[in-house]
Parts: C-alpha cells; sequence; structure tokens
C-alpha cells in the first residue's frame, strides 16, 4: 500500500525534475499566520530565487525546507513538503539528516570561531563522512575549490575563519555547507551584508555551483535574482503570489502584485 | 520498501544517526541530572533548617505555685531593700526545691530523686526570675506566687526527642528518673511545651542555660548595624555614582575608579574585617565589639554594590528625558537631581535593599571585630548605646551558637537561622516587588 | 563646649542661615521672585552651604592634625633611657593613650576633675582602683613617666578640642554673616549652590575609592609591620604552622595554602560540572517556564549567608559523612577521626558556588550569537553536538572566567572552612581528613585577646594581605578575560 501512495504522490510531480515540492504550507509564530497556502516545486539542477518585499514570508518559507523552523518553540508548520517524494515532515525523518541533504547559507556570514580547516572539517566529521585524515583534508579542499576560494585561503588553513573578510567568510560558509555534500543549498539572502565586489564574487560562486546543486535563493535584490535564478517565486504578505520562469516574472508578470513590486511600487 | 526506491531516502535512518541521537539523549539528561542535583540541594539544605530549626520556637515549661519564705528571704524580717539583696540567687534555690515538692504531693506523685536532681529539672535562670521579682517589690514577700519557669535544657531535649534514657544513662547533668517524673508532670500537665516568644525577642543566656538563651538582643544589634550602613553608604554611594556616572570625564582617573569599584565587589568579606580592626579599632581606637565597628566595615563592603546598582539603574534613564529638561534650560544639576534621579529611584532602592540583605547575613567581618564570644545580654535603650555599646549581630550569634558544643545549642543556631532567612527573604521579596512595580522599559 | 553643643549649634546657624537670607534676598526685590537671578531656595541653600561647610571642614582637619600633633609632643616627653627593648616606644604609647582615655573617663564621669589632672600631682597616685572602678584596665603598673605623659597628653587634648570647638562655632557664625551680603538680586546664586553641590558629589566618589585605597595601605603597613618581626622567608617558603605564645613561632603560610587550595579544587569539582551543565540545560534546553522557576530557586542559593552553608556543614553534612566513613560507620571504614575535612568544607562550599557558576556561564553562553547556532543547525548538528563543538568552544574564554571568578571565590570564603574544614596546617592528601585554611588561621589569629605587637597577630594581615592579593588577582584576569570575551561578540 505504502508504494501506492508513493506513486501516487509521484504522479503529482513531474518526474525527473522536481526536487521539492510543496502543498498547502501554512506556518504559524503563536497565533500569527506567517505563511498562507504555499505551494510550490522546485526543479533540479537550477537556481530557484524567491523574492518580496522585508516580512512576506520568504525566508520562513526557506526555513521549512530543511526543517530549521523548528528551532524556534513557538513556530508551527502544517501542509506538505516533499524532498524526492518523501514528506521531510514526517515523524520518523530525523531532521539531522534532513539538513545534511539540505544544507544552508546565512544571510550573515556566520563561520564558527575556529580554524578554516575546522570550520569546513565540521559537518563532515559530526556526520561521519570521512575515516581518516587524509579523507578529510580531500573533502575539505574539494568543498573549498568548489567554492572557489581554495586559492585565497590555501595557505592559511589553520588561521581562524573570524579573520578573513565578509566576502570570504559567506564562501568559507558556502564551503561548509557544500563539505556535507547536499543535493539542495538554501541561501537566505547570502550577499545582503556584503559589498559589490563580494556580492559579484558569491554570484558567480552561486552559478557554477547550479551545475551540482538544486540552489533555492532568497533575495532583496531583483537584479540579483534577475541575474542567477532560473525560476523566480513572489511572496507578499505570507502568500506566494506568482512563480514561474525569471524571464516571464520580470518583463511579463501575471499578477498586478507582482508588476507593482518589480515596478518599485510596493516593497 | 524504502530500498526499492530510493538508496539514500531520509527514511533510513543510519546508525551514525542513531548514535548521535542517543549521544544527544545522554547529554540532556546530563543536563536535567545537573539541575536535579542543584535542586536536590536547595530542598535538603531548607528541609535541614526547617526540621532543626522549628523546635527552637519552643520550648517547656514548668508552673509551679512558689511560697516566697520570708525565713529564707527576709531572715530579719523588717523588708530592708539592702538586706535582701544580699541573699544571692543561690538562696533562692531552695525554695524553689519546695515549690516542686509541693507540687508533686499535690498530684500525689512520688520520686526517689534528691533535691538537687528535683531543682535540676528547673533552669538555671529561675532562682534569678524569682530574686528580680521579689527585688521589684519587697512586700511580695510571704506570699505564694504562681511562676512559669523554663525546664532545664536537658530535660527540655528529652521532652524534644533529643535525648533518651539510654543516652543520658552516664550523664550528670540528667537522669531517666528525671525523665520519668517529668513524662509524668506532663501528663498533668504541670510541664507543658508552648510556643517561646523568648527566643525571638529575649536575650542570649550564658553556656550553662541553653534554654533561656534568645535572638533578640543579637537582632536589635543586627537592626543598628543595617542602620549605620543604610545612613552612610546610601547618601555617599548615591552621590559617588550621580558624580561618576553624569558628571566625571572620561579620564584614566575614572577608569581606575571604575576598576576599583569593580574589583572591590569581589573582595572577601573577611577581608574587610581585617581593614576594619586595623583601622577602626587599632588606628582610630574606636570601642570593640559595637554596631558603629560592624556598620563601617559593612558599608565598607556594601559600597560597591550600591554604586554599581546605583550607576547602572542611572545608565537606564535615556538621554531623551536629559535632552528634554536640558533643552527647556534647566542646568545639568537640575536635569539629575529633577529628572533623572527620581526615574532612576526604584533601581537604586533595589540595589540599596540587596546590598543591605548580603550585609545582613555576613558574619566573617564580625568575627574579626568582636562580635562574638560575647553575651549579648542587655538591650540597649538609647540609640547612642545602641551604637556605641558592645552587641552582637544575628548571624554572628548563630556562630556563637553553633561553636558551643551543647545541641541545645546547636537547635538555637537551627532557629535562628529561620529567623535570619525570614529577614532575608523579606528584604530580596521587596526588591523583587520594588523591581516588578517600577520597573520601565523604554 | 562639647562636640555636640557645636553639633547643635550648627544646626541652628543653619536653620537661620536658610531662611534669613531667603528673607532678605525677597525683600531685596519687594517679593516679586522674577527679578531674581535663581531661585529664592538657592540664596537660602547659598546661605546655609556657607555657614555649615567651612565650620564642618576646619572641624576634621583641625581634628587629625592635633591628634597627629599631639602624638609627637608625647613621644618627646618620654625620656630616652625610659625606652628599653622589652617596652619600646609604641608600646608605652599605647600605654599612654589607653591611660589619657581613662582619665578622660574619669573627668566625664565625675570622679575628678579636669584642674586636678591637670595640676595637682600628688592626688593622682591611687588612680588604679579608680579606673578600675571605671572599667579602665591597665596592663601593668602606672609608672611616674607614663602618668605624666598621659596627663599632658590629656591637657593638651582637652585645651586643643575646646580650643577647635570654639572656633568652628567662630568660623560659622563669620560664613553666616559673610554670606548675608550676598543677598542681592544680582547674586547667581544657583550657579554657587550647584557649584559646591558638584564639588560635594565629587567629594562623595574621592571619598569612596579613597576610604578603601587608604584601608589596604594600612593592612599593607601592618604586613609589614610583621615582616619585621619575622623573617619573611619563613612566611613564604617555610613548612611549618607553628604559632606559640613564647617566642619562636613558625609561621608558614605554604600549609595553609595547600589547605586552602585544596578545598576550593573540591569546591570547584562539585559546582563546576553541576553549573556548567545546569546553565547549558537552561539556556539551550529548557522550555520557558522550567527557566523561569529553575534559574530563580538555584539562585536561592547563592542568597543563603555562609553561616548557614557552615552550620549545615558542621551539623549535618560533617556527622553524615562520618557515619559512612568514620570510626565503626556504615560502611566499616575508619578513614574520618572528625566530622570536619577537606570533603565537608569542600562539597558544601561547592553547593554554594553552584548559582555563581550557572549564572555566571548561563550569561556567557547566551551572548553567543545566535548565527553560530543556526550554521551548526544548518549542517545537520544535534543540539548536544552544536553545545559541544561549537558554543562551548565559543564561550570557552568566559566560563574560564566565570570558573577563576567561583575559585577567588572558594579562596575567600570563611564561615563555611571555620565551622566545617578543622584546623590542622599540613601537607595531607587525605579528602577525608581535617586541614585548615588561610581564611581559617585569620580568624583564629585575631579573635580573643589581642596583642597588636607580637608576630602572632600580626600574621594575620600578612594572611589577609597575601589572600587579597591572591583574589584580587584572579579577579581582575577574570573580568579582563569576560571584557575580551564580550568584545569578540559586540
Amino acid at each position: 500500500m505504502k508504494d501506492q501512495t508513493y506513486l501516487d504522490r509521484e504522479s503529482n510531480l513531474t518526474p525527473g525534475i522536481s526536487k521539492i515540492s510543496a502543498k498547502n504550507v501554512n506556518v504559524y509564530y503563536d497565533d500569527v499566520q506567517a505563511l498562507k497556502d504555499v505551494s510550490v516545486e522546485i526543479e533540479k539542477n537550477a537556481v530557484t530565487s524567491f523574492i518580496g518585499p522585508s516580512g512576506c514570508g520568504k525566508s520562513t518559507f526557506l526555513r521549512c525546507l530543511n526543517r530549521m523552523n523548528d528551532t524556534i518553540d513557538i513556530c508551527k508548520v502544517t501542509g506538505q513538503i516533499l524532498l524526492e517524494g518523501e514528506d521531510i515532515y514526517d515523524p520518523k525523518i530525523d531532521p539531522v539528516q534532513l539538513r545534511a541533504k539540505v544544507g544552508m547559507v546565512f544571510q550573515k556570514p556566520n563561520p564558527f570561531p575556529k580554524s578554516v580547516y575546522d570550520n569546513i572539517a565540521y559537518g563532515p566529521k559530526i556526520h561521519g563522512l570521512a575515516n581518516t585524515k587524509s579523507d578529510l583534508d580531500e573533502i575539505v579542499e574539494k568543498s573549498l575549490r568548489r567554492a572557489a576560494i581554495w586559492d585565497e585561503v590555501k595557505d592559511r588553513l589553520s588561521s581562524p575563519a573570524t579573520g578573513l573578510s565578509g566576502g570570504q567568510q559567506q564562501r568559507i560558509c558556502i564551503a561548509r555547507a557544500i563539505a556535507t555534500s547536499p543535493d539542495i543549498l538554501l541561501m537566505d539572502e547570502p550577499c545582503s551584508a556584503l559589498d559589490p565586489i563580494a556580492t559579484a564574487q558569491v554570484e558567480e560562486l552561486i552559478d557554477e555551483l547550479r551545475e551540482n546543486f538544486c540552489v533555492v535563493i532568497v533575495t532583496h535584490s531583483m537584479q540579483q535574482a534577475a541575474r542567477v535564478s532560473k525560476k523566480t517565486a513572489f511572496f507578499h504578505l505570507g502568500s506566494l503570489v506568482e512563480f514561474g520562469d525569471t524571464e516571464k516574472i520580470f518583463t511579463n508578470p501575471n499578477d498586478p502584485r507582482t508588476e507593482s513590486y518589480i515596478t518599485g511600487r510596493i516593497g | 520498501m524504502t530500498e526499492t526506491f530510493h538508496t539514500n531516502s531520509l527514511f533510513n535512518i543510519s546508525d551514525k544517526t542513531k548514535n548521535r541521537n542517543a549521544a544527544e539523549r545522554r547529554f540532556r539528561m546530563y543536563g536535567i541530572l545537573a539541575i536535579s542535583i542543584g535542586l536536590l540541594m536547595l530542598l535538603v539544605l531548607a528541609t535541614t533548617i526547617i526540621l532543626r530549626g522549628t523546635s527552637a520556637f519552643q520550648q517547656t515549661f514548668i508552673t509551679l505555685e512558689v511560697d516566697l519564705l520570708e525565713s529564707k528571704l527576709d531572715k530579719k524580717g523588717n523588708r530592708n531593700i539592702d538586706d535582701i539583696k544580699k541573699v544571692s540567687t543561690f538562696g533562692y534555690s531552695p525554695i524553689l526545691v519546695n515549690a516542686m515538692k509541693q507540687a508533686l504531693e499535690k498530684h500525689e506523685i512520688s520520686t526517689s530523686l534528691k533535691k538537687k536532681a528535683l531543682g535540676g529539672i528547673i533552669s538555671k535562670s529561675a532562682p534569678s526570675q524569682i530574686r528580680d521579682f521579689v527585688l521589684e517589690d519587697v512586700n511580695r514577700i510571704g506570699q505564694t506566687v504562681v511562676f512559669k519557669f523554663l525546664v532545664n535544657g536537658w530535660i527540655d531535649g528529652y521532652i524534644k526527642g533529643r535525648y533518651s534514657r539510654e543516652s543520658v544513662a552516664n550523664s550528670k547533668f540528667a537522669s531517666a528518673e528525671q525523665f520519668d517524673l517529668i513524662d509524668q508532670l506532663l501528663e498533668v500537665g504541670v510541664v507543658e511545651k508552648k510556643f517561646n516568644f523568648d527566643f525571638i525577642f529575649g536575650a542570649d543566656a550564658s553556656d550553662q542555660r541553653p534554654e533561656a538563651a534568645g535572638i533578640g538582643v543579637a537582632m536589635v544589634g543586627s537592626f543598628y548595624l543595617m542602620l549605620v550602613v543604610l545612613v552612610l553608604s546610601l547618601p555617599l554611594g548615591v552621590a559617588a555614582s550621580i558624580y561618576l556616572e553624569e558628571f566625571a570625564k572620561q579620564n584614566v582617573f575614572t577608569d581606575i575608579i571604575e576598576v576599583t569599584i569593580s574589583n572591590l565587589a569581589a573582595v572577601p568579606s573577611i577581608v574587610f574585617g581585617i581593614l576594619g580592626l586595623a583601622v577602626f579599632i587599632n588606628y582610630m581606637h574606636l570601642p570593640q565589639s559595637t554596631p558603629i565597628v560592624g556598620g563601617l566595615v559593612l558599608t565598607l563592603m556594601t559600597l560597591p554594590t550600591i554604586i554599581i546598582s546605583t550607576r547602572a539603574s542611572l545608565k537606564s534613564v535615556p538621554p531623551s528625558i536629559r535632552d528634554a529638561a536640558l533643552g527647556l534650560g534647566a542646568s545639568k544639576m537640575q536635569t539629575v537631581f529633577h529628572h533623572v534621579l527620581p526615574l532612576a529611584a526604584p533601581g537604586i532602592l533595589t540595589g540599596t535593599i540587596i546590598g543591605m540583605a548580603q550585609a545582613l547575613g555576613e558574619s566573617a567581618p564580625l568575627l574579626l571585630i568582636g562580635m562574638i564570644g560575647y553575651v549579648a545580654t542587655n538591650m540597649p535603650n538609647t540609640i547612642s548605646e545602641g551604637l556605641l555599646s558592645p552587641n552582637s549581630a544575628m548571624p554572628a550569634q548563630i556562630y556563637e551558637w553553633a561553636k558551643r558544643a551543647d545541641p541545645a545549642f546547636i537547635e538555637r543556631a537551627w532557629g535562628g537561622i529561620i529567623i535570619l532567612l525570614i529577614f532575608l527573604l523579606t528584604m530580596n521579596t521587596m526588591a523583587v516587588i520594588l523591581r516588578r512595580r517600577f520597573e520601565r522599559r523604554w | 563646649m562639647a562636640l555636640n553643643g557645636v553639633f547643635y549649634s550648627l544646626m541652628i546657624l543653619a536653620f537661620l542661615a536658610f531662611f534669613v537670607s531667603r528673607f532678605l534676598t525677597l525683600k531685596t526685590v519687594k517679593g516679586d521672585i522674577r527679578r531674581l537671578h535663581s531661585r529664592p531656595v538657592y540664596y537660602g541653600l547659598n546661605s546655609l552651604f556657607l555657614t555649615v561647610f567651612p565650620a564642618v571642614i576646619l572641624l576634621i582637619v583641625w581634628s587629625f592634625a592635633q591628634s597627629i600633633l599631639i602624638d609627637e609632643k608625647v613621644k618627646q616627653q618620654i625620656p630616652e633611657n625610659f625606652i628599653t627593648e622589652d617596652a619600646p616606644l609604641n608600646l608605652i604609647m599605647s600605654e599612654v593613650d589607653r591611660l589619657s582615655e581613662g582619665l578622660k573617663q574619669l573627668v566625664d564621669q565625675g570622679t575628678l576633675s579636669a584642674t586636678k589632672v591637670e595640676n595637682e600631682d600628688s592626688e593622682l597616685f591611687g588612680i588604679e582602683d579608680k579606673l578600675e572602678s571605671a572599667g579602665v584596665f591597665l596592663s601593668s603598673s602606672i609608672s611616674p613617666e607614663v602618668l605624666s605623659a598621659s596627663r599632658s597628653k590629656f591637657a593638651m587634648e582637652a585645651f586643643g578640642s575646646s580650643t577647635r570647638n570654639w572656633l568652628a562655632v567662630l568660623v560659622s557664625v563669620l560664613g553666616f554673616f559673610w554670606s548675608l551680603k550676598n543677598s542681592t538680586a544680582e547674586f547667581r546664586a544657583r550657579n554657587h549652590v550647584e557649584r559646591i553641590t558638584l564639588f560635594l558629589l565629587g567629594t562623595a566618589a574621592t571619598l569612596a575609592i579613597f576610604t578603601s585605597l587608604g584601608i589596604v595601605l594600612s593592612m599593607i603597613f601592618e604586613a609589614l609591620r610583621f615582616f619585621g618581626m619575622h623573617p619573611w622567608t619563613d612566611f613564604f617558603f617555610g613548612s611549618t604552622w607553628a604559632p606559640s605564645f613564647s617566642a619562636g613561632s613558625e609561621l608558614s603560610i605554604l600549609p595553609l595554602l595547600w589547605g586552602t587550595l585544596y578545598i576550593s579544587f573540591v569546591a570547584l569539582l562539585v559546582s563546576v560540572p553541576i553549573g556548567l551543565y545546569s546553565a547549558i540545560y537552561l539556556s539551550e534546553y529548557a522550555s520557558k517556564p522550567i527557566r523561569a522557576i529553575a534559574k530563580p530557586l538555584l539562585e536561592i542559593l547563592a542568597g543563603i549567608p555562609t553561616i548557614v552553608y557552615g552550620l549545615f556543614a558542621l551539623t549535618t553534612f560533617g556527622p553524615l559523612l562520618r557515619y559512612f566513613f568514620g570510626d565503626g560507620g556504615f560502611l566499616g571504614v575508619e578513614w574520618m577521626s572528625d566530622s570536619r575535612s577537606v570533603i565537608t568544607a569542600g562539597v558544601v562550599m561547592g553547593m554554594m558556588l553552584i548559582p555563581f557558576v550557572s549564572s555566571l556561564s548561563d550569561d556567557i553562553i547566551n551572548a553567543v550569537p545566535q548565527s553560530l547556532r543556526d550554521g551548526s543547525y544548518g549542517l545537520g548538528a544535534t543540539q548536544s553536538e552544536t553545545v559541544r563543538k561549537v558554543i562551548l568552544p565559543a564561550a570557552l574564554p568566559g566560563i574560564i572566567g566565570a570558573i577563576l571568578l567561583a575559585a577567588s571565590r572558594a579562596i575567600g570564603e570563611t564561615m563555611i572552612v571555620v565551622l566545617g574544614a578543622g584546623a590542622v596546617a599540613k601537607f595531607a592528601g587525605n579528602p577525608l581528613e581535617a586541614l585548615t585554611t588561610i581564611t581559617t588561621r585569620i580568624v583564629s589569629q585575631l579573635t580573643g585577646d589581642l596583642e597588636f605587637d607580637s608576630p602572632e597577630t600580626l600574621v594575620a594581615f600578612a594572611l589577609g594581605l597575601t589572600l587579597f592579593t591572591i583574589t584580587l588577582g584572579l579577579n581582575v584576569l577574570a573580568l579582563y578575560i569576560v571584557r575580551k570575551y564580550r568584545e569578540q561578540y559586540e
């Protein structure tokens, strides 16, 4: 029977394309409803961006995707979020394993007050991904290379990560997230605390990551969404207003609210 | 089913994850365990205090009809007070024994006890109780008066279950026969256990008479200590804080003051006692064992606490209030005294109460300035006597009792702790209420 | 004039000054206060300050100067050949102090008249009995030299004090009249009053600091006196603590320091794990209501006076330990001969320190930014992994600071060790044996009858100074570490 349900679910998806499928997701903080009936399909190997004015619920929704909201006591999530067809809010699911698969990068660079090496090695260590020191070294190097920061830090792997510049710190955080070899990378306004040059570096990186990961990015900047993403979702006042190809959203939106936001009338 | 479609399905909880979750549960258990141990310790302490201290508030009394025999107290029969004064408390003992015997006859109780053992049932404070009564009015001689006496500490200990017939088998202070007699007297109601107000309001007694010891005088001593602390540390502390917070410029000097104050707050209290001894007693020749010296020492201890809390509450008054007053043309001084200080007052008061509560419970410095080893028997009559004549203080009195080996004094020490804690609890509750009531969020 | 006479005169003058100057000022403007520079109350206050403060300052300065000058004069009066090794100058001086104090008491009581003390020689012999009946006890019989020195001290003090008192009242009256000339509408009374107030506030601040500082100096001074009598090498590097009333005491701090550190170590062994785990649980795991109940409950432990813990150690915990480990005890071992021991004092002290460690660590753990926790959870770490591998390492400096503060508390704690630790000064390792500490010895050397000239008493000041230095050092270090730590996350 279970196979049947699974197939039922699968049939609702576009096979082979959807990585995450959210249906009727509602989020409450105590009595306040932060998200209303959000349903969205996120594609494999593509960048999806969430845009919208602040407080619209886009970050909240992002944090639902790897159950980071669990760490907030008053937060309650209803509805269904399927990751490769599996309900991530199923009580049998361990959020710890989920988060290894769905990595996250935060708004402010938050390297641990440890060395660069220990920052990257932290994830693989706790998840037991490396058996030997050389394995671990390899993972660290690979992750740093993928995050395009290897050349900058290879000579100071043992110096504290907090001493790096903001852009470097954020790329360290991305490398740290990559190191657990997740399928999906969630990025919560990863450039909002960075200067334009660092932003450009990170955006370039996101473009490269697209080949190996499914990237979901929350952004405040419409230009950024236009630059990096294939699909865009527009949130307003807790609901998903419009979701579709980035190009269409920015040139020919269906919803008047999206148009107002794009043209700067609301937000 | 999971294998059929996914090798890395999330429903596959790996062994590694299971181990990690077990570690998580263990860690959480350690936390719960730690808190429980902490709370358990509090519970043990509270139970000990209550179990061992409450009995101090009850005391065994014996009611006797005493014939104030002229033949013993006023042999010349001329009611000359000077002659009657010559009869020492020792001369009153036979009267007591007589009264005891009469009481036994009246209730038809027979005993094999000798005179001395009979008298030993009653507290050693009883003769002076009668003597004081007689000297108040010599014409009372010849009358028969009903007295209520304390019962000796050992007998009281038997009634409270501290001693048994076996445990006093080799004692020279009490005997099984006395206990037998007491059981009979209890039955007929001559002896009874009652609430003992004298423990709360009375004076300390010498180490022969634990049953007569009370904490009242030490309480008054503590009151005078607190008076000195309040009068000195509040104005001084507030004035210093106002200067430092509102007027002083930031420079090396104020930095030094800052560091000094925060470190003074952590100097061990005994060091303050040494300082008090060196400066106030050895150098300034203030009288030893007096509340004024104790108060000065505790003031030095309390001052940093008050300064720190006052500065914190001055700081919490938002600059907009100062700007508003200054904008209306008030001088800086007027701004501070008319606006900032009143708004900071609840915080200052809270800090003061907490500092005073600390000082009230402090005993180490008092040991050094001689507020122990001293039997506080006299209630001071005037304020200057209260400040300048030797006295004890509650914690010092408790220490004093703890040092005397007699278990009857240990019981009183725990009883004293209950009273001390009631004061501290009241003060801290007041502080909490003040804070809740007047706390402002700007 | 006696001192309280001066006090009442000043009160009356102050009262007068306030109202008279206020009245005069108002009269110059015919009651129209708008024409005044300041509000009338400031004119009153200005007069009041001028009337009182110069007089009070005079009283204080004079009193200090007088006591120093008279001391010098009296020292010169004592013939040089009278000073011997058995009776050094300071001993004679303290005798003189006590005797002149006694004479003053006798005069106050009316037993003697002041003129008699100052002039009539022969009358005074046999004064010992009178003094004794007045409650003044002297250590030896009074020698004529001491008596004459005391009498002249008494005379000088009496003269000095009465001059001072009259002068103070005079200054006050002058200040009063001087201040009245400022009762004009143009006078900037408020500025003057505020300047004086500011000066007073500043004085309070300096006073608060300098009394503390001066007092520390006095302790150093007494400790130096001790090192003048007793070799400092023995104090710091000797191996025995054995004060004796006859000469030849061995007074080394090392055995005491051993006991102190051992007991503090046991206390930390109890309080650090319990306190730290409690803090972790309360800040990372506990739900709001549990936190709201458990935290204040734990903090009660810190508010209980130490005498309570001392009594608990002496009468409850010690005997309990002895019931298990003592002669003929429950376990059949004979490890404990007294209910006082390192464990007794250490564990009870640990109880007291739990909330100290937990609330400081709680603050410090809470200061670790949430973003670090998010970062760790986002990588799939469990809560305990986050705590152990991210939060604790990040909070480590702060926690070390907290532990140092707790250690400084433990080292300086007195009542628990006085009642629970015992009095044996040696280098013993058995935690069920009694040991003694620095604070315990300070108490025992400074209670009872004191001779401020013997090394056995003065050693307490050296011990106190060492204790002060150790705790202050620990404290400064801890505060420095904690401050650095906080700056890191601000």
